[in-house]
Formats: C-alpha cells, structure tokens, sequence
C-alpha cells in the first residue's frame, strides 16, 4: 500500500518551477531517498509534502490525506526533523522531549512512557538533564530525531540528518535509521551517495524540479552502466544536462 | 493543552536568559533608586515617587517588547519553527502562546516596581492594585508589538530597533522624566500622538486616585493595543504561510 503519492506536484516561485510536475509513489514501511544537487527541488517537495508550503497545483496524499484540503490531518500522521537542528537551546533534552509531548496533547503516563521509550532507543537517558544547546552537533541530530518521532509518526521526513557530522557520528545514526525502517516510512534527502545508498529501499534523484530516475540503488546503477552510486549519481545529473 | 506547552516554552526561554532579568526586572529598579536618590537632593519637585513609579513602570514594559520580539525572531531563524509548524499545533497556539506567558512576567515587574516605591515611601493604598491591573492592557500593547517586530524583522534588527529605538521612543516621548509641556510644540504633538505618553498619564491617574483622567488616556492605550495587536497578527500569519 503506497504511503505518499503525488500527482503533478507543482511549486513555483515568481512564475519559476521550483519542483514541476512531480509523480511519486513511496510504498509503507519503505526508505525512500531523494537525491539531486542543491537546487534540485528537494527541500521545497519536502515542505510541501510536510505541509510548510502549498503547492502552486497538484497534491499529495500521505495516507490517503490530502495536503492541500486536510493539513491538519497530514500533521497528525508526520514527523519531521529539519535540514538544520530544530532544537530549543535553552531547554533540557528532558524538555525538549516533553515540549513534542505537549503539541501532541499527550496524557502524563503516555509522556513518561515516550520519554522512557526514546531516550532508551537514542541514548539519550544520560544527558536528560543538559541543556540542548550545549550538546554537540551529533547529539542534536539524535535529539532532533527522537523529537521528530514523538508523535508516532505513521511517515518521518529526515532532511540531510547527517549533515555536517563526523565519521563515527554519522555511523550511529545510520544504525538508528536502520532501527526505523520497516516501522515507518521514511523520506531521506542526503548529499551523502554511500548514505542514500546503504540505507535507501528506493532512490529518486531530481533535477531543476524534476524527477529525472527511480529505482533501486543497484538498478540506477544498472541503468547508467556504472559501479559505483557515486558515479551513476554524476552520469544520471549530467546526462540529464545534455 | 497545547497552548499551554508552548506557553510554558516560551517563558523557560525568557526567564533562563540572564541579560533578560538583568534588563527587565534589574534595569527599572535601577533607576527608581537613582532618580529617588537624585529628587531627596534637589530643591525641586522633579522625581517625586507618586509621578515617578508609574513612568519607570511603563519604561520596564518597552523591554518586553524586546523580549517577545527577539525571541520570534530568534525562533524564525532557527529551525524550531519550521519544526513546530509541521505539529498539530494550530496559529493560534503560536500566538498565544507568545503572547500569554509574557503577560505575568510584565505584572511581575510592575509588582516588583511597586514595592521598590513603596519602600521609598509610595503610601500602600489600594490604587497601587488597580495600578497593577491597568498595565495587563498596557502590557499587551507592548508584547504584541514584539510579535510584530518578530515577524518581519531578524533577531539582529529586532535587538536593535526594540532594544534601542523604542526604550528610548518609550523613554522621551512619554512625559517619564520631563513634563512635555516645557518642550512644548511640534514634539509635544508628537508625543500625544504617540501611545506611551498615554500610557503614564493612565498608569499615574489610577495610582494617583484620579478617576475622570483615566478614560482619555485609556481609549488611546486601547486603540493602539488593537491596532498593533491585529498587525501583529496578520504578520505573523503571514510568516507562518511564507515558511
């Protein structure tokens, strides 16, 4: 059963097509990534899919719910956790937490519940009491992932998680993506090649707004008779151009 | 439910800035004591408490526009926002619940302010109650305004223009330190034009116990909350729809 679907998903900014026409199909349960260079579309067919922006016309249904007649409804059913850390500084991990608790008009037991629940799954238990803006990078992403979750999202957006994070750092949250999949569906946008390419069901790779291939990371390799991602990355982007 | 975890949100953020407290509940206190000071050393009636307290009251409440707006602007910048907006919480949270929190951290300082005046001799009489009261309108004008800054406005410039701009609109047009009516002319105009002198006269009216005054200053105080309150409004919605 399809998780996202978007019909002629259209964004333009000033006349100017940011995302044209996009047809998308993401399966439950599946990690989709969305791949192109800066520009490509990515982060404006995310804001719109997460109900940020509106679509200039088209839709999506996530679930079945239209992000342009039940907003409401869509947010009830996402996560998501930003390109940037979303994260309040001044307040402890436990308040960050309990904050995403709050919004989601949890009742007291289930807040305990999911406080336990995550800071066990994202080793978060240690630090409850630190304020947030003084963890380093890599526990922010974590902490910006646990609080993108606590909603029990049926469909979680992670824009560039991994940006900006050391080797080690990003190989734990590789682990905890993992972790996820298969629970929920997961929409990836990465500069990483090898991350897209470790953790992705399927990949779509997009160009001035466009959806250029769809697949598989080893059939997009196929397809541009390469054998590395990186490489087919760069022969799908480029022949695109010509 | 919501409204009240984003309320509780916004006033830890507040409260857990040092600079804040320093400026909003230090800043006022400050210069009760030192005006008091300078008026038992003159020979004229210049800083006499009765007048005083109330204007350094109003003062204090330009920093929560400072407060409020800064905050905003901050939480625009950051990704918070954009996080919190992808949430069933609704506009209307948002809004009030920027709006809410700051509402008793103003009546806190105008306490605070008060029983400063009363320990330098303000007489304890039930006006300085309905004083406290008379700042939640007053209050609202001043916060809202922050939301309006906040929404069109970057943490930079909102520091600036409510950290500098309107303590000192706030400070010289509103008849705090000097009576306008010895500047006189053009400025004068301007100042009663203006909403804070408006809000003095109001605050000293009610303290003072004189009633009829109360009324004329109100109506302005009022219209000017109204009209910032619904800009703010609409700007922030407007944001929100940019994002």
């Amino acid at each position: 059963m399809e998780a996202i679907k978007t019909i002629g998903l259209t964004k333009k900014y000033k006349g100017l097509a940011v995302v044209d026409g996009l047809n998308l199909l993401v399966e439950q349960g599946e990690l989709f990534s969305l791949l192109g260079i800066n520009g490509a579309g990515k982060t404006t067919t995310i804001k719109m899919l997460s109900c940020l922006t509106k679509p200039t016309s088209g839709d999506a249904y996530l679930n079945g719910k239209s992000i342009v007649t039940d907003t409401a409804g869509v947010k009830g059913i996402i996560g998501v956790s930003p390109q940037e850390t979303a994260v309040a500084p001044n307040l402890s991990v436990r308040e960050n937490l309990e904050l995403m608790c709050g919004v989601h008009s949890f009742s007291k037991e289930k807040q305990a519940q999911k406080l336990s629940e995550l800071s066990g799954q994202f080793g978060l238990t240690d630090i409850l009491s630190k304020k947030a803006g003084k963890l380093s990078g890599g526990w922010q992403r974590r902490l910006s992932i646990a609080m993108a979750l606590i909603g029990e999202p049926e469909i979680l957006f992670l824009d560039e998680p991994t940006l900006g994070l050391d080797v080690i750092a990003r190989s734990d949250l590789w682990d905890t993506i993992r972790l996820l999949k298969g629970r929920i569906t997961i929409i990836l946008t990465t500069h990483y090649m090898e991350e897209a390419e470790a953790l992705s069901d399927h990949i779509g790779i997009m160009k001035d707004g466009r959806l250029l291939v769809l697949g598989t990371a080893d059939e997009l390799k196929e397809k541009a008779g390469t054998n590395k991602f990186e490489d087919a990355f760069v022969a799908i982007v480029k022949g695109a151009a010509k | 439910m919501k409204v009240l975890t984003f309320s509780g949100r916004t006033a830890k953020e507040i409260l857990r800035d040092p600079l804040n407290l320093a400026f909003g509940l230090g800043f006022p206190l400050v210069l009760i004591l030192l005006l008091s000071a300078i008026q038992a050393n003159i020979p004229v009636s210049l800083f006499e408490i009765e007048t005083l307290a109330p204007g350094v009251t109003i003062f204090g409440l330009s920093f929560m526009t400072l407060f409020s707006a800064t905050l905003i602007a901050k939480d625009r910048e950051s990704a918070l926002l954009q996080r919190l907006y992808t949430t069933p919480l609704t506009a209307a949270d948002f809004i009030f619940g920027y709006i809410l929190p700051i509402l008793p951290i103003a009546a806190a300082q105008g306490i605070v302010c008060y029983i400063a005046a009363i320990l330098l001799g303000l007489p304890v009489t039930i006006t300085i109650l309905y004083a406290v009261l008379f700042l939640l309108p007053i209050s609202l004008f001043f916060i809202a305004l922050g939301l309006l800054c906040g929404s069109i406005l970057t943490s930079k410039q909102a520091g600036g223009l409510c950290g500098a701009l309107l303590t000192n609109l706030t400070a010289w047009l509103s008849g705090i330190w000097f009576d306008l009516d010895l500047v006189g002319g053009t400025f004068r105009k301007i100042a009663y034009v203006l909403p804070f002198v408006h809000a003095v006269e109001l605050e000293r009216a009610v303290l003072n116990g004189r009633y009829e005054a109360v009324l004329p200053h109100l109506f302005w105080v009022l219209g000017y909350t109204a009209a910032v309150v619904i800009i703010a409004v609409l700007l922030f919605l407007r944001q929100m729809k940019r994002q």
